[in-house]
C-alpha cells in the first residue's frame, strides 16, 4: 500500500491566476459547463418560485374561498414540478460531463508530461507523490470545477433571486427578515473554515494510522523477531488516541455549525412572524405574502451555507491545484533541440565520453572531466562500491541525464545534435530489479519490440536460456507474473528481461547485474545469457560478483567519481592495486 | 443476523452513549415538528379568532397573546434553540461513541495481526488485510456514528409527523404521505441496482491507477525501450472507460435525484393543492395547510434519504464479517508459562523434521551440535530448507519430530518471547520502519546510550553512512526521508540485531546486498566482540562460510555434506562443485601467471 500523499496546505487567498490555468483546461468541455449554467441558474428560478406558488394559492383560492381556476394552479404547480426536475437531470449530468471530463484531460496531460519529464525530476518525488497528482489532486479539481463553481453560481442565484422576490412582495418586511443574512454569513464562513481545518488534520490522522497499518502488516515478522509487540501498541494506541480526539473535535464543529445556523434563522423567522402577524392583523399584508415570506426566511441559508463551504472548498483545493499546475508546468531539463530530423542511420555503438563532469545536485559532482574511449561491439564492465559513480556513467550514456560538461559523442556526434529517440529505440537495458509489468510473460518480453510475433518472443527466449524454465510454468508463456513481477524469483525476473532486451536488438547494451538472492546454478544460466546478449553490441555491465567481469574487453574500477584503475581483468590482476584487493577478498576470509 | 450481532458487541462500552444520542435524536425530531405548530396555532388563533385545538395550558397561553405577535416569535426561537440543542447532542454524542468504538476495534486488530503467526504472515494478502483494517473499520464506523442515527431520525420523523397529520386531519394526511412509500422503495431498489455501477466505477479507477503505478515505477524501462508512445495509449484508453464509467454513474444519480424529486416536489404540490381546495371550501383551517404543507416538505428529503443509507448499512455488516474472519484467527502464545533458562548458545538438532504442509517434509532428521560462540555457515539452493532451520530456532515454526535443545533444555518447553530474545535474527530483505535510523537500531532496546549505538553502528559498517546524511542518526528512513539502498538496509538490520547482545545470531543471507569488502569488515568486527555470539550464516558465496567452524551443505532439506572448509574441499561433493564455479577465474589467473 502506498502512503497517502496529501498534504494539505490551507490557502487564506484565492489566486485567479491559477484558477483561470485551471479552466483553460475545461476548454474542451465549456459546451457543457454553458448548459449547466443556464440549468442551474433556471433551477434557482424554480426554487424561487416555490414559496410564491404557496402564496398564490393562500391569496387567490384559500382566503377569498374560492376554488375557481384551482384545476390551472394545480397545472402550473405540475409544470414547474416538471421543469425543476428537468433542471436537476440537466445540471447533474452536465456537471458530470464537466467532471469526468475534466478529470480525465487533467489525469491524460500529467500522464504525457511525465514521460516528458526527466529522470531528474523523478530523483526528487517520491513515487507515492507523483501518484497522487494524478488520482486524489486530478479528481479533487475536476469535482471542485464542475460541482463546486456551479453550486456557487446556483447559490448566488438563488440567493438573489430569493432578495429580488421579498423586495417585490413587500420590502419592508424583505430587508428585516434579511437583517439575520450577516451574522448566518459570518457563522458559516467561521464554521466551514473550522470544520475543513479540522476534518484535515483527521486525514492527516487517518493517512497516518493507514501507514501504521502497513507497517504493522508489512513488519510483523520484524517486529516478532524483534519483540516488540508491545511497545507497538503502544505506539499505535497514541496515534488512534490523537485520531479519536481530533474526530470528536470535528465532528463537535461539525454539530455545532447546523444549530447555530438554525437558530438564527429561526430569528429571520420569528422576526417575519412578528411584524408579518402585525401586518396580516392589521390588513396591510396578505395571508399569502406571510407564508412566501415564512418559507423564503427558511430557505435563506441554504444558499448561504453553500457558499460558505464552496469558498472554504476553494481554499482547500488550491493546494491540489497548485501542485498540479506545478506539474503540469514542469519544463523537461531534457528534451530535444528544436528543429531536429529524425530520420538518422541506425546508432553504431561508439561512445566517447570527452571531459565530461556531471552532479546531481551542484555541491556534490560525481564525475570529473572523465574520458572513456568504447568502440563498437566492446562491453565494458564497471566496478566499484555503491555510490562510486558507476550507475551515473550510465545514466548518461542512456541520456537519462545530460553532462553538466563536457560532451558525450555517440558515432562521433555530440548526442545532444540528435533526437532522444534515435538513442533510446536502441538501447537495451537490464537493471539490478529487473522490472516487469503485470501480464504475462509473453507481454512482457514482447514489451521489448511491440510488433514482435510469439515466435520471435520464444526464440528470444531460447536464446537467454529462459525458455525451459518458462515452459515448466503451469501455463507457460501465458502465466501471469503478478504487479512488478512478484510472483516470479529475481532470477526469473533477470531472464526474462534478458528476452525482452535481446528481442529489442539494441546496439548499446546496459546491465545492471543482480548482487544477489541468485543461487549459483540460476547464476550461471544468466551469466551464458548475457554472453550472447551482449555479443557484438557496445555494452555497459555493472558488476556486483567479480566473476562476472571476465570477458569484458575494459573494466573500469570507479572510486569516488574517479577512474581509479582501467584495463582487463588480467592486466588489473596483475597490477595488484584495488582491483586486486577486491577480488582476493571474496575468497580470503581474513 | 451474525454479523448483527458483531455489530453489537463492538458498541459494549458505548451504549450508554448511543442510547443519549438516539435520545437526542428524537427529541430534536420532536422539537423541529413543533416549529410549524407554532406557525399554525399563531395564523389560526393569534391572528386568526380559530379557537385553539390544543391542551387547556397552552390554549390560555394562546388567549393570553392578544395581538402581541413578538411572542410566538420568540417561542418559535426558545423551540428552535432546544431543537438545536439536541441536535447538537446527538451529533457529540454519536461520534464521541463512533470514534471510541472505531478506536477500540483499531487497536484491537492491530495487536491481534501483530500476534498471528509468522506463518500467518508468509501467506497473507497484505493488500485485502489492508483494507479490512482502513476502509472496512470506517464502513462500520460510519454506520455507527452518521448511518444509524440518520435512520433513527428518519423514523421518529416520519412517525411524530404521520401522528400529528393524522389527529389533525385523516383525509389530508392520507394524501399528504401518498407518496412516501414510492419514494422510499424507489431509493432503496434504486440504490441496489446502482451498487453495481459504484463498483465497476471502483475497478475501473483501480485499473488505471496501477497502470499510473507501473509506469512512475517502472519509468527506467519504459524510457530504455522507447516505449513512452505505447503506455500514454494504454494510459488513455484506460482513462477513457474510466472517465465513462464516472460519467454513466452520475447519470444515473442525474436520473434518480431527478425522478426523486419529481416525486417529492408532486407530494409537495399535491398537498398544497388539495390543501387550498379543502381550505377554500371550509373544511380546513389555514394554520392547518401550512401545517401540512411544512410537515410534507419536512417528510420527503429524510425519506429519500433513507433509501440510501439502508442500501449503505448492508456494507457495514459484510466490513463486521471480514472483520471478525481476521479476528477467528489463533494468536500465537507468547508467554506459556515455560521455562526461561539462561542462554548461553549451546545448540543441538536432533533428527529434527519439518514441514508447512503435512507430507510434504522441508527438513528431514537434521541433526548436528553447535557450541557456544561457533559459527555455523549454511550453503544451500532456494528452497533446500536453509531458512527454514534457523526459523525453528527463533520459534517463528515449530518443528514436528525430533528435538532441538537450547543450552539443555528443549526448545518447545521455553517460552517464545524469551527465546526472541536471545535469538537475533537478520532476515535477507530486512524490514525498517518509517522512523528516524536511531529509532530503527534500537527498536528492541528503547534508550540506548550513543556510545554503544555508535559501537554496533560500525560494527555493522553503517556508521560512516549514517554520518555522511544531514540529520545523521536523526534521519528518517522510508519515503518521507532517504531511500537507503539494499546494503545499506541490511547493515542497519544487522546494527539492530547486535545491539540487542544476544548470544545467538542469525544471518539469513544477509550480506548479500553488501560487497565483499565490506561484508569481510563486518565479519572481521563480528570476530572482535568481546562477547561472541553463536552465529548461524546463510549465504550464497562459499567464500563467506569458508570460515565457519562447522559449515552444512542442505539439499532438499537434508544436510548431504558437513564440516569445517577443509574436510568439505577434501569431499569433492556439491561445496567443492560450487567453491570452483565461484573460484574459477582465480584457477585461470594462477594458471596464466604460472605460465609467464
Amino acid at each position: 500500500m502506498q502512503p497517502e500523499w496529501q498534504e494539505e496546505v490551507y490557502a487564506e487567498k484565492i489566486d485567479v491566476g491559477l484558477w483561470r490555468q485551471i479552466l483553460r483546461l475545461a476548454r474542451p468541455y465549456r459546451r457543457y459547463i454553458g448548459w449547466a449554467i443556464v440549468s442551474t441558474v433556471a433551477l434557482a428560478v424554480g426554487d424561487a418560485a416555490f414559496p410564491y406558488m404557496t402564496k398564490i394559492a393562500l391569496d387567490r383560492f384559500v382566503i377569498p374561498q374560492n376554488t375557481q381556476g384551482l384545476g390551472w394552479f394545480a397545472a402550473a404547480y405540475a409544470g414547474l414540478v416538471v421543469f425543476q426536475s428537468f433542471n436537476i437531470y440537466l445540471f447533474i449530468s452536465m456537471a458530470g460531463k464537466v467532471e469526468s471530463g475534466l478529470t480525465y484531460t487533467i489525469r491524460n496531460e500529467g500522464f504525457v508530461h511525465l514521460h516528458r519529464l526527466s529522470f531528474s525530476f523523478y530523483d526528487k518525488r517520491a513515487t507515492g507523490w507523483l501518484l497522487a497528482r494524478l488520482t486524489s489532486d486530478a479528481n479533487r479539481l475536476g469535482e471542485i470545477v464542475s460541482w463546486s463553481l456551479i453550486d456557487l453560481l446556483w447559490g448566488a442565484a438563488a440567493m438573489l433571486l430569493y432578495v429580488v422576490a421579498m423586495l417585490v412582495l413587500n420590502w419592508r418586511l424583505a430587508l428585516l427578515t434579511m437583517a439575520v443574512i450577516p451574522p448566518l454569513a459570518v457563522a458559516s464562513i467561521y464554521f466551514q473554515r473550522q470544520i475543513l481545518r479540522s476534518y484535515r488534520e483527521v486525514r492527516r490522522l487517518n493517512s497516518r494510522i493507514t501507514g501504521a497499518f502497513s507497517e504493522g502488516i508489512m513488519g510483523a515478522t520484524t517486529t516478532k523477531i524483534l519483540s516488540r509487540e508491545e511497545k507497538n501498541l503502544e505506539e499505535f494506541a497514541d496515534l488512534t488516541r490523537s485520531h479519536r480526539a481530533m474526530s470528536i473535535r470535528a465532528a463537535t464543529f461539525s454539530a455545532l455549525f447546523m444549530p447555530i445556523v438554525l437558530v438564527l434563522s429561526s430569528v429571520g423567522t420569528a422576526l417575519t412572524l412578528w411584524r408579518g402577524g402585525t401586518g396580516v392583523a392589521f390588513g396591510t399584508i396578505s395571508y399569502g405574502v406571510l407564508a412566501a415570506f415564512i418559507s423564503y426566511a427558511g430557505q435563506f441559508f441554504d444558499p448561504v451555507r453553500e457558499i460558505a463551504r464552496i469558498f472554504a472548498e476553494l481554499q482547500m483545493a488550491h493546494a491540489a491545484a497548485e501542485r498540479v499546475m506545478g506539474l503540469l508546468n514542469t519544463v523537461p531539463e531534457i528534451q530535444d533541440r528544436p528543429g531536429l530530423r529524425n530520420d538518422w542511420p541506425k546508432l553504431r555503438g561508439a561512445i566517447r565520453f570527452e571531459n565530461v563532469s556531471f552532479a546531481y545536485n551542484p555541491q556534490e559532482p560525481v564525475l570529473e572531466n572523465f574520458n572513456l574511449e568504447v568502440q563498437p561491439g566492446q562491453v565494458v564492465a564497471l566496478v566499484g562500491e555503491t555510490g562510486s559513480g558507476k550507475s551515473t556513467i550510465v545514466n548518461l550514456v542512456c541520456r537519462f541525464y545530460e553532462p553538466t560538461q563536457g560532451r558525450i559523442l555517440i558515432d562521433g556526434v555530440d548526442y545532444r545534435e540528435r533526437p532522444l529517440a534515435w538513442l533510446q529505440s536502441n538501447l537495451g537495458c537490464v537493471l539490478q530489479n529487473p522490472h516487469l509489468f503485470s501480464g504475462t510473460i509473453r507481454e512482457n518480453i514482447r514489451y521489448g519490440k511491440l510488433t514482435a510475433t510469439d515466435e520471435e518472443v520464444e526464440r528470444a527466449a531460447k536464446l537467454v536460456n529462459a525458455h525451459d524454465f518458462i515452459m515448466r510454468l503451469p501455463m507457460g508463456y501465458d502465466t501471469e507474473v503478478g504487479e512488478g513481477g512478484g510472483l516470479l524469483s529475481t532470477g526469473q525476473k533477470q531472464l526474462i528481461s534478458f528476452a525482452r532486451a535481446i528481442l529489442a536488438d539494441p546496439a548499446i547494451f546496459i546491465l545492471d547485474e543482480a548482487t544477489s538472492s541468485i543461487d549459483t546454478e540460476t547464476e550461471q544460466l544468466i551469466q551464458k545469457a548475457m554472453e550472447t546478449v551482449l555479443k557484438g553490441r557496445t555494452s555497459f555491465v555493472i558488476a556486483h560478483r567479480l566473476s562476472t567481469v571476465r570477458f569484458a574487453d575494459l573494466i573500469l574500477v570507479i572510486r569516488d567519481g574517479r577512474v581509479l584503475e582501467q584495463g582487463t581483468h588480467e592486466e588489473l590482476l596483475k597490477a595488484r592495486g584495488y582491483y586486486y584487493r577486491l577480488y582476493t577478498n571474496q575468497f580470503l576470509a581474513d | 443476523m451474525k454479523s448483527l450481532r458483531i455489530l453489537w458487541r463492538y458498541m459494549s462500552n458505548n451504549r450508554l452513549l448511543y442510547l443519549g444520542a438516539i435520545l437526542s435524536v428524537a427529541l430534536a425530531a420532536l422539537a423541529s415538528i413543533s416549529g410549524p405548530l407554532v406557525i399554525r396555532i399563531t395564523i389560526d388563533s393569534v391572528i386568526g379568532d380559530a379557537p385553539v385545538a390544543a391542551p387547556p395550558l397552552i390554549r390560555s397561553f394562546v388567549e393570553g397573546i392578544g395581538q402581541r405577535f413578538w411572542v410566538p416569535g420568540i417561542v418559535l426561537i426558545v423551540i428552535t434553540t432546544f431543537r438545536g440543542l439536541f441536535m447538537f447532542l446527538r451529533g457529540r454524542l454519536s461520534a464521541q461513541a463512533s470514534e471510541s468504538i472505531a478506536k477500540n476495534i483499531r487497536d484491537r486488530i492491530y495487536d491481534h495481526i501483530q500476534r498471528l503467526p509468522y506463518k500467518y504472515h508468509k501467506e497473507a494478502d497484505t493488500g485485502d488485510l489492508m483494507q479490512r483494517c482502513t476502509s472496512d473499520i470506517d464502513t462500520i464506523r460510519r454506520f455507527l456514528g452518521v448511518q444509524l442515527v440518520e435512520v433513527g431520525n428518519g423514523l421518529s420523523l416520519l412517525l411524530l409527523i404521520a401522528t400529528i397529520m393524522f389527529r389533525a386531519d385523516r383525509r389530508m394526511a392520507l394524501i399528504s404521505m401518498a407518496m412516501v412509500p414510492i419514494l422510499f422503495t424507489f431509493a432503496v431498489v434504486f440504490f441496489r441496482k446502482v451498487k453495481e455501477a459504484f463498483r465497476e466505477t471502483d475497478e475501473t479507477e483501480a485499473q488505471l491507477t496501477s497502470v499510473l503505478q507501473e509506469n512512475l515505477t517502472g519509468i527506467r524501462v519504459v524510457r530504455a525501450f522507447h516505449n513512452q508512445d505505447y503506455e500514454i495509449k494504454r494510459f488513455t484508453a484506460k482513462n477513457e472507460v474510466h472517465r465513462d464509467k464516472v460519467y454513466r454513474l452520475i447519470w444515473l444519480l442525474a436520473c434518480y435525484w431527478s425522478s426523486s424529486d419529481l416525486l417529492a416536489f408532486s407530494q409537495i404540490g399535491l398537498t398544497l393543492v388539495a390543501g387550498a381546495y379543502f381550505t377554500s371550501r371550509g373544511e380546513l383551517s389555514i394554520g392547518t395547510l401550512v401545517l401540512f404543507t411544512s410537515y410534507t416538505g419536512m417528510l420527503v428529503w429524510p425519506v429519500r434519504h433513507l433509501g440510501r443509507i439502508l442500501t449503505d448499512m448492508g456494507k457495514a455488516l459484510v466490513a463486521a464479517e471480514r472483520l471478525e474472519e481476521v479476528f477467528a484467527q489463533p494468536q500465537e502464545v507468547l508467554f506459556e508459562n515455560h521455562e526461561q533458562p539462561p542462554i548461553r548458545g549451546h545448540v543441538v538438532f536432533e533428527n529434527v523434521s519439518f514441514g508447512y504442509e503435512p507430507g510434504q517434509p522441508v527438513l528431514k532428521n537434521v541433526s548436528f551440535t553447535v557450541l557456544p560462540g561457533q559459527t555455523v555457515g549454511i550453503l544451500g539452493h532456494t528452497g533446500s530448507g536453509k531458512s527454514s532451520l534457523v526459523q525453528l530456532l527463533a520459534r517463528l515454526y515449530d518443528y514436528d519430530q525430533g528435538s532441538i535443545k537450547v543450552d539443555g533444555v528443549e526448545l518447545k518447553n521455553i517460552d517464545k518471547r524469551w527465546i526472541r530474545r536471545n535469538v537475533a535474527v537478520v532476515p535477507q530483505e530486512p524490514f525498517l520502519f518509517a522512523k528516524t535510523i536511531r529509532e530503527n537500531v534500537t527498536l528492541a532496546r528503547g534508550e540506548v546510550p550513543d556510545e554503544e549505538l555508535y559501537a554496533v553502528c560500525k560494527e555493522a559498517a553503517i556508521h560512516d553512512v549514517v554520518l555522511s546524511f544531514e540529520q545523521g542518526y536523526e534521519t528518517l528512513v522510508g519515503e518521507r526521508g532517504v531511500s537507503l539502498s539494499g546494503g545499506q538496509k541490511q547493515r542497519v538490520a544487522i546494527a539492530r540485531a547486535l545491539i540487542t547482545q544476544s548470544p545467538i545470531l542469525i544471518f539469513d543471507d544477509s550480506l548479500s546486498a553488501v560487497d565483499t569488502e565490506t561484508e569481510l569488515a563486518i565479519r572481521n568486527a563480528l570476530k572482535k566482540r568481546a562477547q561472541k555470539a553463536t552465529t548461524f550464516l546463510i549465504s550464497h558465496r562459499v567464500s563467506s562460510l569458508s570460515s565457519a567452524d562447522l559449515i552444512l551443505v542442505l539439499e532438499d532439506g537434508e544436510i548431504v555434506e558437513r564440516g569445517t572448509h577443509t574436510e568439505l574441499m577434501e569431499q569433492n561433493g556439491t561445496y567443492r562443485r560450487i567453491w570452483d564455479i565461484q573460484n574459477r577465474l582465480e584457477a585461470e589467473l594462477a594458471a596464466q601467471e604460472e605460465g609467464e
